[in-house]
């Protein structure tokens, strides 16, 4: 991987560049910061913002550099007025069609994509007078993905996500120019599509147009956003995610990027299912029987007592062999690891099993 | 899996058993989907048409629990076929020639006639997989989960050893796991065969070290297994100590369940809800749950990743180990005085050979998957590159056995079980979380539409469903997805207690419950 093939010159400075890659890697690697929207990294590349032109030597108009492949001996310059002109201008056509250009950054991993360029190029003067550019579908009635088409730039990442990340397929293209609007089969519902509510085209859209429902919900909460990188508790996939906290509060969930096992992609339990550890049914306290025959709360004092004296009597009465451990197939190593060290080195048994027989 | 998650995007061939992946591994699925669309041929061997036989070249639709038949015709082919590695059968495996002659005698006519699938797509299916590049092998609990588990597993591993499909990348066995860290409590030694690291029980070697290492010696004998044990539960077994388990609902023959809890003078449990099982307590501990406890689990891939507490817990809930190590405290036990995750979490690793080169702190980027045998060691992605574990790999003579109970003129239609993509085990997670309902908000049993008619059943109407352990009144739903004769219901919602008709057999090996296949009768409620 560490191979390269040629050298290109970037902004004046021999740089090397393997075959295949698009100018737009090359210059990343270089800390170019070229402006995109229309970009994922883990998306085959669209070509159809233009943001992300450069001027290529012996070309007389620039070109995307999102598309264009390196080859040896290009002359390319990814800063220069006329460049900053024509991004600033195609950044104000593109932000007059949406309602909000600003939106609450739960909205999505990248939803901010947009406003960060806006005020990156000074580009929200409203100079142009845009058509409305989509329509949005307050209809569509699903507790997690947010349709609001209004604020839609037409740069069909969502439909690509769906389609090239997740293979479903479930989110098309109607029409073309102005009139460009996302949909799915039919027109319909997510729900009555292929949609498995994976929450991928949330993530990557750029303007909060799609947008997570659930994390928008805790958009009062005060406080800062903190992210916790951990891992989703649903299935043995094991993907990473960044738990998005305010003030001891879970708020949001979003895919980990660089998680070895997900790179990014999540499913519908480890994007959504995530307030479960704030249920109200939640234990809170040391539960234990009483006379009554009924189980009542307690202090740890008294469970634990209770709980290490019916192992004891059950040891003492009928031997080391009457006391076994079920462990957990959901908790950490260490409660399974605990629970084995309980068995194996308080009763000299191996009495021990997890739960993966069912 | 003895390949990594990535190496999913690189067969040729994929050959995907008892697994319903696009819902219970969707992520896992999205990078299978991927190799598909480079062009990678895909083979679904399933009883019902999940969305993975919407996808695939060939669809086997066995009838549940014939597997070992299915794999026998699919031997019998490529050996017939000449598409034996003949090369690695030399070098790196045994026992070769008695496994030739025996699958010999299995054409695949004779598959058919136990599985029902057209023998000319077996043949198919056989040929492909055998004279793949790389050929990848994906198995869930469709597998596992019979009286024959152990049996179909070696099956497959025979497939894999027949044409060296393994210890290269994008090839492989690779069994799905299902819940988040089983494959960890495995690592760990919650088993009653194997110390952490699986090491075992039976060797004197490791009795010795672990005996000097938590100051008591243990036996040298298998312990019995979960499902042994809850037979032994009111006469040897008096008290257990269960961890996050719902013991009552996800367990087959959920009557025989209950009532093996409740004969015990001492149950505690730990869990973060008051589960059916919960309630069957005499001491219910709070635990700590996702995203509020440190700890370490290990994917399917044997990748150790870091768990991280992001908020507090809720009133008085603590971490699942401290309860367990102050319980053995309180009883005078030495040696249980830890203080947190990461110290107890490094005992592991000083003493269990796979994870000997990892600690609390280098696992801090999930880089690595074990085997990690030393400090400085890059970790394992492909298992058996070389060698196999015990050298040799070994070709198991197979027989396909009936399922421990078979359809008859009482119980007609066979009834499998398995998760939904929304749901998540007994739902004591997903079920509060909200939304969830929108999208899973009943069970529903799967029927194929013509059975509908025939039984006279109505789409969305109800049924009862029975066995000869119990019966459960269920909504039913016509689809395609069931062929005739087969149904489908989840174990997730308690309303439907789909396992208290579950649990006619066990695996003689492993003790796994034989919860994929249940002969049942349907008649309209
Ligand atoms: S909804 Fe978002 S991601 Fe999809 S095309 Fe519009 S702006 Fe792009
Ligand atoms: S996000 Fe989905 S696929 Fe990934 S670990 Fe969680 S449940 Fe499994
Ligand atoms: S980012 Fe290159 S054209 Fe949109």
């Amino acid at each position: 991987m560490d191979k390269f093939d040629f050298e290109i010159t970037l902004d004046g400075e021999r740089v090397p560049a393997r075959r295949g890659e698009t100018i737009y890697e090359v210059s990343e690697r270089h800390q170019k910061d070229i402006p995109t929207l229309c970009y994922d990294p883990r998306l085959e590349a669209l070509g159809a913002c233009r943001l992300c032109v450069v001027e290529l030597e012996g070309a007389r108009n620039p070109v995307a550099s999102c598309t264009t492949r390196a080859e040896p001996g290009m002359n390319i310059t990814t800063r220069s007025s006329r460049l900053e002109m024509h991004r600033g201008v195609l950044l104000e056509m593109v932000a007059s069609e949406n309602r909000d250009l600003d939106v609450d950054p739960l909205s999505g991993y990248a939803s901010g994509e947009m406003a960060t360029l806006l005020d990156r190029y000074g580009a929200r003067s409203g100079r142009f007078a845009g058509a409305k550019s989509g329509t949005s579908r307050p209809d569509d009635d699903n507790p997690f993905i947010l349709r609001d088409y209004e604020n839609c730039i037409s740069c069909y990442r969502c439909v690509r996500v769906c389609a090239e990340q997740e293979g479903d397929y479930a989110i098309s293209i109607m029409n073309r120019g102005f009139e460009t609007q996302i949909t799915t089969e039919f027109e319909g519902l997510l729900k009555g599509s292929a949609c498995t509510f994976c929450g991928q085209c949330i993530q990557t859209c750029p303007t909060g147009a799609l947008a997570d429902i659930k994390a928008l919900a805790n958009k009062d909460v005060p406080g800062e956003t903190k992210k916790t990188r951990t891992i989703c508790t649903y299935c043995g996939v094991g993907c990473s995610v960044d738990v998005m906290t305010r003030e001891d509060k879970i708020v949001g969930v979003l895919p980990a990027m660089d998680g070895p096992a997900n790179l990014g992609a999540l499913c519908v339990k480890g994007q959504f299912a995530f307030d479960f550890v704030s249920h109200p049914d939640r234990l809170k306290a040391p539960l234990v029987r009483g006379e009554d025959g009924e189980l009542h709360e307690t202090d740890w004092d008294t469970a634990l007592d209770r709980a290490a004296g019916g192992f004891v009597k059950a040891n003492q009465e009928h031997g080391r062999e009457s006391v076994y451990g079920i462990a957990s197939g959901r908790a950490p190593h260490e409660a399974a690891y605990m629970m084995q060290r309980f068995i194996r080195g308080g009763f000299g048994t191996n009495q021990i099993d997890n739960c993966s027989r069912a | 899996m003895s390949n990594p998650l990535a190496d999913m995007e690189k067969p040729d061939v994929i050959f995907c058993i008892g697994t319903n992946m696009t819902e219970c591994h969707p992520v896992a699925a999205t990078r299978l989907k991927k190799a598909i669309a480079k062009g990678a041929k895909l083979i679904v061997a399933d009883p019902r048409r999940i969305p993975l036989a919407e996808m695939a070249d060939i669809h086997l639709p066995l009838r549940v629990g014939s597997d070992a038949a299915l794999l026998l015709g699919m031997a019998h082919v490529i050996a017939r076929d000449g598409l034996v590695d003949e090369g690695f059968v030399a070098e790196r495996t045994t026992e070769a020639t008695e496994f030739l002659e025996h699958v010999a005698e299995f054409p695949p006519e004779w598959a058919e006639s136990i599985t029902g699938v057209d023998a000319k797509l077996i043949e198919q299916a056989a040929q492909w997989y055998g004279a793949a590049e790389r050929g990848a092998i994906y198995y869930t609990l469709g597998i596992t989960e019979h009286i024959c588990g152990v049996d179909n597993v070696q099956s497959l591993c025979n497939l894999v050893l027949m044409t060296g499909n393994i210890g290269r990348e994008g090839t492989g066995i690779n069994p799905m796991r299902g819940q988040n860290n089983i494959q960890g409590a495995g690592d760990c030694g919650a088993l009653p065969n194997n110390y952490p690291g699986f090491q075992s029980v039976l060797e004197p070697a490791h009795q010795a070290k672990f005996a000097a290492a938590y100051g008591r010696e243990c036996d040298l004998e298998i312990g019995p297994t979960k499902v042994q044990a809850l037979d032994m539960c009111g006469d040897r077994v008096r008290a257990m100590l269960i961890d996050g388990e719902n013991t009552v609902v996800t367990d087959p023959d959920r009557r025989h369940c209950e009532h093996a809890l409740r004969s015990l003078d001492h149950l505690v449990v730990i869990d973060l809800f008051l589960t059916e099982t919960a309630k069957l307590a005499d001491v219910v501990l709070p635990a700590t749950g996702w995203a509020e406890t440190d700890g370490v689990c290990s994917n399917t891939e044997r990748r150790v990743q870091r768990l991280r507490a992001a908020v507090s817990p809720p009133g008085e809930a603590r971490p699942d180990w401290w309860a367990i190590s102050r319980i053995a405290q309180r009883m005078g036990l030495k040696g249980f005085e830890f203080e947190s995750a990461k110290e107890i979490f490094n005992e592991l690793c000083s003493l269990s050979p796979i994870y000997a080169g990892l600690d609390w702190d280098r696992i801090e980027n999930s880089e690595y998957q074990w085997p990690v045998p030393e400090p400085g060691h890059m970790g394992t992605p492909i298992l058996h590159e070389d060698e196999f574990l015990n050298g040799r790999g070994i070709f198991h003579v197979i027989r396909y056995r009936d399922p421990a109970e078979t359809i008859s003129s009482d119980f007609p239609v066979w009834l499998t079980t398995g998760r939904r993509l929304a749901s998540y085990h007994t739902r004591t997670q997903t079920g509060r979380s909200s939304g969830i309902d929108y999208l899973l908000s009943e069970e529903r049993l799967e029927v194929n539409p013509v059975d509908v008619t025939n039984w006279g059943l109505e789409d969305g109407g109800w049924a009862t469903m029975s066995s000869p352990r119990g019966s459960v009144k269920v909504k039913v739903e016509a689809t395609n997805r069931s062929p005739l004769g087969t149904v489908f219901a989840s174990f997730s919602f308690n309303d439907v207690p789909v396992n208290f008709l579950t649990g006619g057999g066990y695996d003689p090996v492993t003790h796994t419950a034989e919860l994929k296949v249940c002969p049942v009768r349907i008649e309209p409620a």
